[in-house]
């Protein structure tokens, strides 16, 4: 069974990321509220209609990115558009938006001959054609270099700006960091914990990490003096320090700057949804 | 949904003919086997024959029609099991196109190959056949589509149930060309080894060829209502069973 205890709840105009390692659910549970998948068991419920009884209202009404989803090798740009537009009541203008995702000038191009980027920004504009209200995207920047995943973050936000809801999967921390206003963390077709990056950060991960370096012999022993300081370790001059609490980062400054201690560097290092997956699995996501 | 449908066996019939071999394995060749076959025996065999004698007992246009028939059900195989495979099926299914609606379009493609792939034909064949007028065209055409149409669903069901695209060609190739030898084309169905009968007569392209044959002979469509009704029971059965276990991923 690919999932088992998934529940959750997308609201409108929200960037909702389901997160995890490949094979882990989130595909399954997002087909099957797409109506592309029928669920042994459970209730799901989009835009009010039963993805599955209502499946093509629900169609009508949501867009979708599908991963590793390929078309006709010998098709059109256009030609895709096209016909993608011609299963709609009222489609958008389909070479605006060609334009809009940078396309134009491969309107007469055939698919098979398309970078990656272009066809994942192909399937995107096919995702909006019919104007959706919700919109899927599965894994969208999967194997793409980092400038086209960028550009493609871009038209992301841009779709969420519209007013538009979207629901993502990724196995990419940074990727979930930087686009989603919430995400729900899925390891082994189940659902461990869901709220916004931040949260999530902070609920899991509250430990705040200081990197120094100084030559000062006394800086170790007024470090150590610091109430929520809880591991110190050092290598030659550089010293790593983490703590508990928001304030942390404020002591060990007030600490130094009362000390009079030189420092020649000085940074923090944040944990994120990365530290907060390892925290909740015990495995790296990458595992 | 109409829209869609014409809007996807147009788009179909353009992308398979910018395929290289797309076109020239499903419309030039057989037109090649028609006018090289013709030439070899031009003299020998005239349309509505029936000798006995000479190195072949095939009629030529019915030879060349099913032919025409078999590469468009291995065409389509090939066509469904890459679409499947490449899940381009699986995105046509995220959108309100209702799966029928997809294998009609495809269906619909076949037929008009194979309509063009017959007057092609028959434009190249002149010399060999002139089209006299008592050569029944339109009822041919009609015969031929009929016959394509019930083989197809057989071809549905191979690709319903092939694994991977790799497989789909040959499997489809070693379902579809032995029926070739026992359908009545070379050997006239009354004189195969009893058990072949048998297996002849559940064989769709055997009624496709008698009613092919006799409508080339100028029989009247009511002598083959037999024939017809196997057809449709093929498609209804075929159809059916791949309804059940068609995959779309």
């Amino acid at each position: 069974m690919a999932v088992s205890e998934v529940s959750f709840d997308v609201s409108e105009g929200e960037v909702f990321g389901l997160i995890g390692p490949n094979g882990a659910g989130k595909t399954t549970t997002m087909e099957c509220v797409e109506g592309v998948r029928r669920p042994d068991e459970g209730e799901i419920s989009i835009l009010g209609l039963d993805p599955f009884r209502d499946v093509f209202q629900v169609q009508n009404l949501i867009g979708v990115q599908l991963q590793q989803a390929q078309l006709q090798k010998r098709i059109k740009v256009w030609e895709a558009v096209d016909l993608w537009a011609s299963f709609y009541p009222k489609p958008m203008d389909g070479n605006r938006l060609l334009e809009q995702l940078g396309l134009a000038d491969k309107r007469n191009s055939l698919f098979m001959t398309l970078s990656g980027g272009q066809k994942q920004r192909l399937f995107i504009a096919l995702a909006l054609i019919n104007d959706p209200e919700v919109v899927f995207l599965d894994e969208l920047t999967t194997g793409l270099d980092p400038q086209s995943r960028r550009a493609i973050w871009d038209l992301v936000r841009g779709i969420r700006d519209r007013g538009k809801t979207v629901v993502l999967t990724t196995h990419l921390m940074e990727e979930a960091e930087r686009l989603c206003d919430r995400v729900a963390i899925v390891e082994r077709g189940k659902i461990i914990d869901i709220g916004s990056p931040e949260e999530l950060v902070r609920r899991h991960c509250p430990t705040r990490t200081v990197v120094l370096a100084t030559e000062d012999a006394l800086a170790e022993e007024r470090l150590r003096a610091i109430p929520q300081m809880e591991t110190l370790t050092h290598q030659g001059s550089e010293f790593t320090i983490q703590g508990r609490g928001d304030d942390f980062v404020t002591e060990v400054i007030q600490c130094l700057s009362e000390n009079r201690i030189r420092i020649t560097d000085f940074r923090t290092v944040l944990p994120n949804l990365e530290d907060v997956f390892l925290k909740l699995t015990g495995h790296s996501i990458r595992d | 949904m109409l829209r869609g449908l014409w809007k996807l066996t147009w788009l179909e019939i353009k992308i398979f003919l910018r395929e290289p071999l797309g076109a020239f394995g499903s419309i030039i060749f057989p037109v090649l086997v028609f006018v090289v076959l013709g030439r070899f025996a031009g003299g020998r065999i005239t349309p509505g024959s029936i000798s006995g004698a000479g190195f072949v007992r095939v009629e030529l246009p019915v030879l060349v029609s099913v032919l025409i028939a078999l590469s468009g059900v291995l065409s389509l195989v090939t066509i469904i099991s890459i679409y499947r495979e490449g899940g381009i099926l699986k995105r046509l299914r995220a959108t309100p196109l209702r799966p029928q609606t997809i294998l009609t379009a495809h269906v619909l493609v076949k037929l008009a190959l194979t309509a063009l792939t017959m007057a092609l034909t028959v434009l190249a064949g002149k010399r060999y056949f002139p089209i006299h007028a008592g050569f029944p065209i339109f009822g041919f055409t009609m015969a031929l589509l009929i016959s394509t149409w019930s083989i197809l669903s057989i071809g549905f069901l191979i690709a319903s149930i092939v694994p991977t695209a790799r497989f789909a060609q040959p499997i489809g190739a070693a379902i579809l060309y032995p029926m070739l030898g026992l359908c009545g084309l070379f050997v006239p169905v009354q004189l195969l080894p009893p058990a072949l009968q048998v297996v002849a007569r559940v064989l769709p392209l055997t009624y496709a060829v008698s009613l092919l044959s006799g409508i080339l002979k100028g029989d009247a469509w009511s002598a083959h209502m037999g024939d017809l009704a196997a057809l449709v029971v093929v498609f209804a059965v075929c159809t059916a069973l791949s309804a059940k276990v068609f995959r779309w991923e």
